[in-house]
């Protein structure tokens, strides 16, 4: 490079340095301010579920103890027992994951092949069909409750797998979400496959899915976090003799009124929301990519 | 190995029409060029091909089939996109594999086929390796891979090499010249860069709206175009063309009879005289005629009988080109050799041409069509 090239192109060697220098301790101010408020929110969330796995571990007398103990010096692991036996919560956890795994398997089927057709088929009313599945996330579930539980009931469904789970297998937030992700792939894909032979079952299967699998695994997240969560519906579309009650509903069942039960109530809870702190924990990166997709560029 | 066959064939979208009766054959074996800017109607005269598209009207023949309503994949074609097309997901092996295992050809047979295909690209190497961590060329190669692992009839070209820089451009270029030269495989390839198009092709087949425009060796096509838009498209840069009208001069045995006068072509106060061949080909047309000039035909000479200024000065290297204004506005290029003067910018300068009568093309003003025989 000549040397004047050389000289117009590199800044002055003080600017340079004194550019920076100068912004450090605003950018440092910034980042500490950032991480305070962060800590503080998640001291916010996780101090409530740390204290419930704190006196779910304390002996009946301690929970009324004034301050409350931040830290179980002999913990009782006698109440989880308790719990998952006489309170029946393997019972509970058991539906609840049958019902969350139709769901869950169900949701991503049908949003798989909904969300392809709008994708990649051409079809009449393509446009006025996928504005009707958009509108169904516009229409909360306690609209249709009373026509859900009728059609249930009519089928013969209730107190049912078929009945606790069929009225959710399909989503419209599946639906749009997984077409969003299979309309970022190429269309040329799709030709060269096409070229190659393979039909569209065979290129969603082969080439679509597993492209979308980050959208795929968001959709299972969600979709387990609902299904697991859910309350309302189990407690209405089961009942009768042996009813068919899933953990949400479990809980219930194991909150009495005396003290001495709190930390078994409380033990169920810690076994209730386990299997979503490890599911939340594997699928952790897909659920922020899914969440922040398009707001980063 | 086939020739292809487009017959009369129209592709509609709409109100638009892509290709207009587009008639053209591509003997077994050829490398044929489809030349076009952007939206002339060859990438979809490329995907009729394919049956990526539907043909409004006319039959595309591969062989001696008529595959009009064939599915894409019964037509034994294989396509080479210009985003390469390769599955992000798969490996290099897989992607090359991919044509293969929907055709139920068993995995022993598919490894060496994948192999072999590997090894004439120089990919052994990169085999395990997913599209994301090759080079655009390397893509590229896995995607001429993918390509010819299954032996098509055809191969198809989208612009394959747009996408890469321009020393990489040059070498992939000559890599699918000695590649098809060895397969002797029927290809139709695509691209809007004349360069491309006259290096590759064995004939080249100009496009524009929709239309065929010509179909020729690239050096019969550079010589002789059948139109002003083949006449500008092709070379770099491009033909002058200036609007004039043919003049006879009377000759100076004309009062005796049976003799002839120069025929000229005016324009802007400056009169090119035709050698006699071209005069005696265009004699009776016109008047108004567009004349066209490579830019290697003319050189700046006190002699020459166009008068302009220069506006710019181009400096390539091995030549340059010298970009001048006549008295009128019209803008005429001069390709000089690197050991000519360079004029200055504003001066006003002579244009002469060459005397050869090649160097002269002449135009009908109203059609565009050539005057003046094929």
């Amino acid at each position: 490079m000549p040397a004047d090239t050389a000289r117009a192109v590199a800044p002055p060697a003080d600017v340079a340095a004194a550019s920076p220098r100068m912004h450090r301790p605003r950018r440092r101010l910034r980042t500490i301010g950032s991480y305070t408020l962060l800590t503080a929110a998640a001291v916010v969330v996780i101090f409530p579920i740390y204290i419930t796995v704190v006196n779910s571990l304390l002996r009946p007398d301690q929970l009324v103890q004034q301050p409350p103990p931040l830290f179980p010096r002999t913990p009782q692991w006698h109440d989880y027992t308790a719990a998952w036996t006489t309170g029946q919560m393997s019972k509970y956890v058991a539906t609840s994951a049958i019902m969350t795994a139709i769901i869950v398997v169900g949701q991503l089927v049908t949003s798989i092949l909904a969300a392809y057709a709008f994708a990649f088929l051409r079809f009449p009313f393509k446009r006025t069909l996928f504005l009707v599945c958009l509108v169904t996330l516009m229409i909360p579930f306690e609209v249709t409750f009373i026509t859900n539980l009728d059609t249930v009931t009519s089928l013969h469904w209730f107190n049912t797998y078929a009945g606790l789970s069929i009225p959710f297998l399909a989503t419209g937030f599946g639906i749009f979400l997984l077409r969003q992700a299979f309309l970022q792939i190429p269309r040329d894909l799709q030709e060269a496959a096409q070229l190659d032979g393979y039909g569209h079952l065979r290129f969603m299967t082969r080439v679509a899915v597993p492209l979308a699998r980050p959208s795929l695994a968001a959709l299972a997240v969600f979709s387990f976090l609902g299904a697991w969560n859910q309350y309302l519906w189990p407690l209405v579309s089961t009942g009768g003799t042996t009813p068919l009650y899933t953990v949400q509903i479990g809980l219930k069942e194991l909150l009495g009124t005396e003290v001495s039960q709190i930390p078994v109530s409380l033990a169920g809870a810690v076994i209730a929301f386990v299997p979503l702190v490890i599911l939340l924990i594997i699928f952790q990166k897909q659920l922020v990519r899914s969440l922040t997709a398009g707001a980063v560029k | 190995m086939a020739q292809v066959s487009f017959d009369g064939v129209t592709k509609r979208f709409g109100d638009t029409t892509a290709v207009d009766d587009l008639t053209l054959s591509i003997p077994d074996g050829e490398l044929l060029v489809l030349l076009g800017s952007s939206g002339c109607g060859k990438t979809t005269a490329l995907r009729l091909v394919a049956g990526l598209e539907e043909i409004s009207a006319g039959t595309v023949s591969i062989g001696e089939r008529v595959v009009n309503e064939v599915d894409p994949k019964d037509r034994d074609v294989a396509m080479v996109f210009q985003s390469y097309a390769l599955y992000p997901h798969l490996t290099v092996a897989k992607n090359i594999e991919f044509p293969l295992r929907q055709r139920g050809v068993d995995k022993e047979e598919r490894t060496t086929k994948v192999k072999r295909a590997a090894e004439t690209l120089g990919l052994g190497d990169l085999l395990g390796r997913k599209p994301g961590q090759l080079s655009g060329g390397q893509r590229q190669r896995v995607a001429l891979a993918r390509a010819i692992v299954r032996e098509p009839l055809v191969f198809l070209m989208d612009e394959p090499l747009s996408n890469l820089d321009a020393a990489l451009r040059v070498q992939t270029r000559a890599d699918i010249v000695e590649l098809q030269n060895r397969l002797k495989t029927t290809t139709l390839y695509v691209t809007h860069d004349q360069v491309e198009a006259m290096t590759m092709g064995h004939r080249i087949a100009v496009m524009s709206e929709g239309k065929l425009q010509q179909v020729a060796a690239p050096e019969a096509l550079y010589a002789k175009p059948t139109n002003v838009f083949v006449a500008h498209f092709l070379g770099s840069p491009g033909m002058n063309l200036v609007e004039g009208m043919l003049v006879e001069s009377a000759s100076a045995d004309a009062s005796g009879g049976g003799g002839r006068g120069t025929l000229s072509v005016a324009f802007a106060g400056a009169s090119v005289p035709l050698p006699a061949e071209v005069a005696d080909s265009v004699r009776g047309s016109g008047p108004d005629v567009v004349l066209g000039l490579r830019p290697e035909a003319l050189h700046l000479s006190p002699d020459g009988v166009i008068g302009a200024s220069v506006i710019i000065v181009e400096l390539l290297g091995a030549e340059t080109h010298v970009i001048c204004h006549t008295e009128t506005g019209a803008r005429i290029i001069v390709r000089q050799g690197a050991g000519a003067p360079k004029p200055r910018i504003g001066e006003p300068v002579r244009i002469a041409v060459e005397p050869d009568p090649e160097a002269y093309h002449l135009f009908d003003s109203s059609s565009g069509n050539r005057l003046g025989g094929p």
